[in-house]
């Protein structure tokens, strides 16, 4: 092909650079400081346009070492800790140490606090999923009003917690052996109050989101794991359940009262991010069931600690490791003892922690939102996962 | 509206059209204040809460505080970003949407200019504002504010078109009623278009165009649930996460000018903007009242999807608007086209339009069964039967050594 220019010059052939159109990934970094990630948790997207193509998650911001601090104080001192794992399950984090050092030490705890705690704990499960339903809400992306109407119900709950232990969050309140002090003079019927109004706030929040159309097309088949996944990664709690696991350590491996009730487990079926929004749904009013039973069950009266307690807890040597359901999974806490008035060892399971493991392949490959989405369902607590 | 016949004095063109111009500047910000104070205190009840009450009675002065702290605000520019493109950008997007209000008529004889080609001069400049988002995303240099910006492109542009046809549909429909009187040529005019609706709104004979004028309108403004490029869950505020201060308050005036502007535009082209809607000839103040209930009904659907509505995702809300919303908008083109060439009457007209967004919801309706597939939206659930209670037992060890 011959071309003349106006110069005059020939141009024989037209040059042609064959080059491909280079694309570069982009690299996103999403916390540790960013709306989505409920506390500082960092994940570093690579994405492609939307799609997400790697992801890599960093842990550790909130790490303060409560297991060593844990192992440094005696029995009772390293109480104030557990409230600070699992901030917004601290009555269940509470009662999983303090059964803990029971079983260890060989304490009886009079039925009348067991039951208290059992309330308490419910309550808290409860608690922890509304706080659930309002953050997931926002990250799908509702404008806060998932968030004032479950927290509207969580004022209720916290106001009840404040009456019983003065405290709103970090409650302090379960003892080696029972209680701190005897529950307010009207407890059971505040909490029948709050459990109305409650079962109510359940129906709101179901109202406002299980079948809004725009709400169901960001959750299904987001995120989706099968039950040997589940497994694989050590995915406890409504995840597990989610994904077709009826797994529950209030019926398969008992502990306190739990044989006294009679309740449902919901257990999903496909595994993703709408199946544990469900899950998550039925466990809070399956917990009502649990709650009513149990309040009309409760002795009025009774001691609510034993009657001789050691003035310094030595257990024998010897580890135990005890496990209980916690709103986000399994929380157990091992520890071992030396015979002398500290724990030689104390391991914190988080939940969360293994929960989180499970991120990167749902969130690979799909798009940038629905990454923030399925890191929301996981509802992870940091502190918890730090510890 | 002529000024100087307005105010009995005759005055030179050029003060004529100056005071035309603060006077729009001062109602819009007026109204974008007003909106303001509206959407905090609406989104408030619909979210359990109360909303300002402090400054002033009942709150009304939140705005004036809200603009005064931004004006009081530092400007701040990161040291990175894109020097012009950055300061412009805010202009950009506000200009447009104020330059939009000339044809927009509030009765029959208040606006600034009745354009014989109005809505396409509506549109033809609205599309600007993106050119100002754009501008912000790239220049911020910043990666939430690019992806934002890339989103709100995307939107507009996919948005536009959909809203655009059916546009087109409603001054078909307009253009064979005036044609009637003999003037079909003022059919792009706003002000002929609301004039024609004094007994029968557009709302019914084009039910389908109203829906998507409204779905568009919430894209256009980034409202959910199609407010993905100012997600803050996922791109932490979108194009003007870089902006602070008076800049960053230009968008959000830009915003909520804009919300006015369409609002004004759906209850004109579709309620019947300032008519009575049985016919009735209605002196100004009443038109003014009528224009007011009609906006305000649209604004608090607008504030409530807000409320209401999640987030859709850009593939989802692309996919919408390509593969729905925009076979629809031609249809109805063309179905106008034929029906108005035979000469059909008004109500075949309107229930075929009616027909078309019956036939949309159940498309929609379909679609996302098929895809959920056969799942309930409930979880199955197994009765719990405790076992008997194994307390874990505590295993002796040698007491261990460091």
């Amino acid at each position: 092909m011959v071309q003349q220019t106006f110069e005059g010059e020939v141009l024989t052939e037209p040059v042609v650079v064959e080059r491909e159109f280079e694309t570069v990934d982009m690299n996103i970094n999403i916390g540790p400081q960013h709306p989505a990630t409920h506390g500082v948790f960092r994940m570093v997207l690579t994405v492609d346009g939307e799609i997400v193509k790697d992801a890599v998650p960093y842990i550790g911001y909130m790490h303060r070492g409560g297991e060593k601090l844990s192992e440094n104080l005696d029995y009772r001192g390293a109480l104030g800790y557990q409230d600070r794992t699992d901030y917004l399950a601290a009555f269940n984090s509470e009662w999983v140490y303090v059964n803990a050092v029971e079983r260890l030490a060989g304490i009886e705890v009079p039925e009348r606090a067991e039951y208290v705690r059992l309330i308490l704990a419910e309550f808290n499960r409860i608690l922890s999923h509304f706080m659930f339903m309002g953050a997931f809400g926002t990250d799908v992306g509702y404008f806060g009003t998932a968030f004032t109407w479950t927290f509207k119900e969580r004022e209720r709950i916290q106001d009840l917690f404040e009456a019983v232990c003065g405290d709103r969050i970090m409650y302090n309140y379960f003892r080696v052996g029972g209680l701190a002090w005897e529950p307010h003079e009207t407890f059971v019927e505040d909490s029948h109050w709050v459990l109305d109004q409650v079962e109510v706030g359940i129906t709101d929040v179901d109202e406002l989101m299980t079948n809004n159309e725009v709400f169901v097309a960001r959750c299904r088949d987001i995120g989706a794991m099968t039950a040997d996944e589940a497994i694989a990664f050590g995915v406890t709690g409504p995840m597990l359940r989610a994904s077709g696991v009826p797994f529950d350590l209030r019926v398969d491996e008992p502990y306190s009262i739990y044989d006294r009730f009679h309740w449902e487990i919901p257990v999903g079926e496909r595994g993703d991010v709408y199946d544990r929004y469900l899950v998550r749904l039925e466990e809070m009013r399956q917990s009502v069931t649990i709650l009513r039973q149990a309040l009309d069950q409760m002795p009025t009266s009774g001691p609510i600690e034993p009657e001789r307690m050691p003035a310094r807890l030595r257990p024998e040597p010897g580890e135990i490791y005890m496990r209980q359901e916690n709103p986000r999974g399994e929380y157990g806490i091992y520890m071992v003892s030396d015979g002398t008035d500290k724990p030689w060892r104390v391991k914190m399971r988080s939940p969360c922690f293994h929960n989180l493991s499970s991120l990167r392949p749902q969130v690979l490959n799909t798009y940038l939102a629905d990454a923030v989405v399925a890191l929301g369902s996981i509802d992870i607590v940091l502190c918890e996962v730090d510890r | 509206m002529v000024l100087s016949e307005f105010a009995g004095v005759s005055m030179p063109d050029w003060i004529d059209a100056l005071l035309r111009i603060i006077f729009i500047v001062a109602l819009m910000t007026i109204m974008a204040f007003a909106l303001i104070y509206l959407e905090r205190k609406i989104l408030a009840r619909f979210q359990a809460r109360v909303g300002p009450t402090r400054t002033g009675p009942i709150g009304t002065l939140q705005s004036i505080a809200d603009a005064l702290k931004l004006i009081a605000k530092e400007d701040v520019r990161p040291i990175t970003a894109d020097r012009w493109a950055f300061e412009l950008a805010p202009y950009m997007a506000f200009v447009p949407v104020f330059l939009v209000f000339v044809p927009m008529p509030f009765t029959e004889t208040w606006f600034i200019r009745d354009l014989n080609l109005g809505l396409l001069f509506v549109f033809g400049v609205l599309g600007l504002n993106i050119v100002g988002v754009v501008m912000a995303a790239w220049g911020s240099d910043n990666k939430y504010a690019l992806l934002g910006g890339v989103r709100a492109a995307a939107q507009a542009i996919s948005y536009e078109i959909p809203m655009l046809l059916i546009i087109v549909a409603v001054v078909m429909v307009a253009a064979g009623r005036l044609a009637v009187d003999g003037d079909a040529s003022a059919a792009g005019s706003i002000n002929a278009i609301v004039g024609d609706q004094t007994t029968t709104p557009y709302i019914l004979l084009q039910p389908l165009g109203f829906f998507i004028f409204i779905i568009g309108m919430l894209a256009e403004l980034h409202r959910p649930p199609f407010d993905m490029p100012i997600a803050e869950s996922e791109v932490v505020g979108g194009y003007f996460v870089e902006y602070s201060g008076m800049r960053w308050g230009m968008f959000f005036l830009a915003e909520y000018t804009a919300l006015f502007l369409l609002v004004v535009l759906a209850s004109s082209l579709f309620l019947g903007g300032w008519n009575w809607p049985f016919g009735a000839d209605v002196g100004l103040g009443l038109q003014i009242v009528l224009t007011f209930v009609k906006t305000s009904v649209l604004i608090v659907l607008v504030i409530g999807s807000r409320a209401l509505f999640p987030r859709l995702r850009i593939d989802q809300l692309m996919s919408f608007s390509w593969k729905v919303l925009l076979p629809f908008s031609i249809i109805q083109v063309i179905a106008n086209g034929i029906i108005l060439a035979y000469g059909g009457p008004d109500w075949v007209v309107g229930l075929v339009s009616f027909g078309l967004l019956v036939a949309l919801s159940g498309l929609v309706y379909y679609i996302m069964r098929r895809k959920q597939g056969e799942g309930t939206r409930t979880v199955q659930t197994t009765p719990a039967t405790p076992r008997v209670i194994t307390a874990p037992e505590v295993t002796p060890v040698e007491a261990g050594g460091d």
